[in-house]
């Protein structure tokens, strides 16, 4: 199918876009690479009145280490930061997530903000930058806020982002001394969406395990280090409260069985990273 | 550019294959369309038209992307490169190409115009690309005739020509 009629405006400012989304309420759509949002359109799954193309703002295409952070402009492509240099240094579970993310054939499109704002439940970044206790930056024309990622997702591709507000930058903790990240994911095929997604974190005093594709959003727990002997319950018991989805691809069953298993492999890849 | 209108026709302007290119396009065309319907370029194929494919991949600024999950007003100004500007002109193949037809890489041949614009973009950016990087390409791209082995190895043999060689 073709997409439904809309106008488009691809401003050269920050100000004229949050103008124009203010003014036009729910019915206009950001426009950023448009990898999520073109399929929606072909298919009449959205039908908005305007898209506001974003990626012409210059002041939006940075990516910059600023506070012990990596701070994403929204009109930053996933494959730019791919090629971020010392991206791995930087931050690991970034260049270790990003691979998963659809293909080289839609990184070198989509953007890190789109992906954070599409809020897919089976979606890498939202569960790294989830995992990292990142920061999602968001901004109206009234007003700019930051929100723990934690607090951002809300639900199945729902967020508390508000209508008129744009998701200007997202920023993930830079990676600090002794720590070690693992990514793992079980999908049908390359760069299909995850069944389940796993990513790992473990520093000198605790270990963290976030989980995407299981429940209808990531979910983060504080996990007993690997080596004792309290971590197959505490993964069994996440197992259950994340009140795994069943779907064509897999049983809530195999998805806990997921948790359990990839769940622990990461943590110990994590910890061996750590050395 | 001002907020253009959906119902009307806006000119667009951008390179195609290092040629300057314009026509008319609603804001909801999409570039795979454009390609094929105002220019007439038609080796840019459409498959699922939902990005799943790869066969209506092009090259936007450099970097293969899906034309039909980019409408043709985000592309003013940009430079496009397709399947068609890879040879140096209409009877000729390039060494790409050369390798998919003496490998049978293809088969219908519908899948192979957006293949060959990310192996191109691969080579020439990575030119020692190992074989994992190669099938990471690949698997943006669905065939539905060979099975991807005769794929591989059309790969792998146009690699090994082109490395040493200058590439077009
Ligand atoms: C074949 C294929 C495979 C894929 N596989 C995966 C995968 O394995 N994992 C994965 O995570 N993703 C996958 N994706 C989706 C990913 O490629 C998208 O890039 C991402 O989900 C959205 O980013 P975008 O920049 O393309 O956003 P768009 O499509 O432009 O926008 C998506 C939505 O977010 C809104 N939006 C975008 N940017 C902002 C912003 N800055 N502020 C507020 N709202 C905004 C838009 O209005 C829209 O509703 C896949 C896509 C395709 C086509
Ligand atoms: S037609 Fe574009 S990816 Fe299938
Ligand atoms: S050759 Fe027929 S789909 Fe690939």
């Amino acid at each position: 199918m073709k997409p439904p009629r809309f106008d488009y405006f691809a401003p050269q400012s920050s100000a004229e876009a949050l103008a124009a989304l203010a003014e036009e309420g729910g019915e206009a759509f950001i426009l950023a690479g448009g990898q999520s949002l073109l399929p929606l359109l072909t298919m009449r799954l959205a039908r908005p009145r305007l898209l506001i193309d974003i990626m012409r703002i210059e002041e939006w295409r940075e990516i910059r280490l600023e506070g012990g952070a990596i701070r994403i402009g929204a009109g930053v492509r996933q494959a730019e930061l791919e090629s971020f240099p010392g991206l791995a240094r930087h931050q690991p579970l970034l260049a270790l997530a990003l691979p998963f993310v659809g293909h080289p054939q839609t990184r070198s499109r989509g953007t890190v903000c789109g992906s954070i704002a599409f809020a897919d439940p089976s979606a890498e970044l939202p569960l790294a930058l989830l995992a990292l206790e990142g920061q999602v930056h968001l901004r109206s024309r009234q007003r700019a806020r930051s929100l723990a990622a934690a607090d951002f997702f809300t639900g199945t591709m729902a967020s508390a982002r508000a209508e008129d507000e744009v998701i200007e930058a997202v920023s993930f903790p830079v990676a600090g001394e002794g720590c070690g990240y693992a990514f793992r994911e079980v999908t049908r095929r390359g760069g299909d969406f995850a069944i389940a997604a796993f990513a790992a974190f473990v520093d000198e005093r605790s270990a963290r395990l976030g989980v995407g594709g299981v429940a209808d959003r990531p979910f983060l727990r504080f996990m007993p280090r690997p080596g004792t002997k309290d971590l197959d319950e505490a993964l069994d018991a996440f197992a259950f409260d994340l009140e795994a989805r069943e779907d064509l691809h897999a049983s809530a069953r195999y998805r806990r069985e997921l948790v359990r298993r990839l769940g622990r492999l990461a943590l110990e890849e994590a910890e061996r990273c750590r050395a | 550019m001002p907020r253009l209108n959906g119902e009307r026709r806006h000119r667009i302007a951008f390179t195609l294959d290092g040629k300057p290119v314009s026509g008319e396009a609603e804001p909801r065309l999409l570039l795979s369309d454009f390609l094929r319907h105002v220019i007439g370029e038609t080796g840019t194929h459409v498959g699922c038209e939902q990005g799943i494919c790869g066969a209506c991949t092009v090259e936007i600024d450099g970097r293969p992307s899906r034309s039909c999950l980019t409408l043709a007003v985000q592309v003013e100004g940009a430079e496009i490169r397709t399947v068609a500007g890879l040879a140096a002109g209409p009877e000729t193949l390039c060494v790409l190409q050369e390798a998919f037809r003496a490998r049978h890489g293809l088969q219908c041949g519908f899948c192979t115009g957006g293949i060959l614009v990310s192996l191109n973009a691969l080579f020439r950016d990575k030119p020692e690309a190992s074989e994992a990087e190669i099938r990471e390409v690949l698997s943006g791209h669905l065939c539905r005739c060979t099975g991807y082995v005769s794929i591989m190895e059309a790969a792998l043999a146009a690699q090994k020509r082109l490395s040493g060689k200058t590439h077009a």
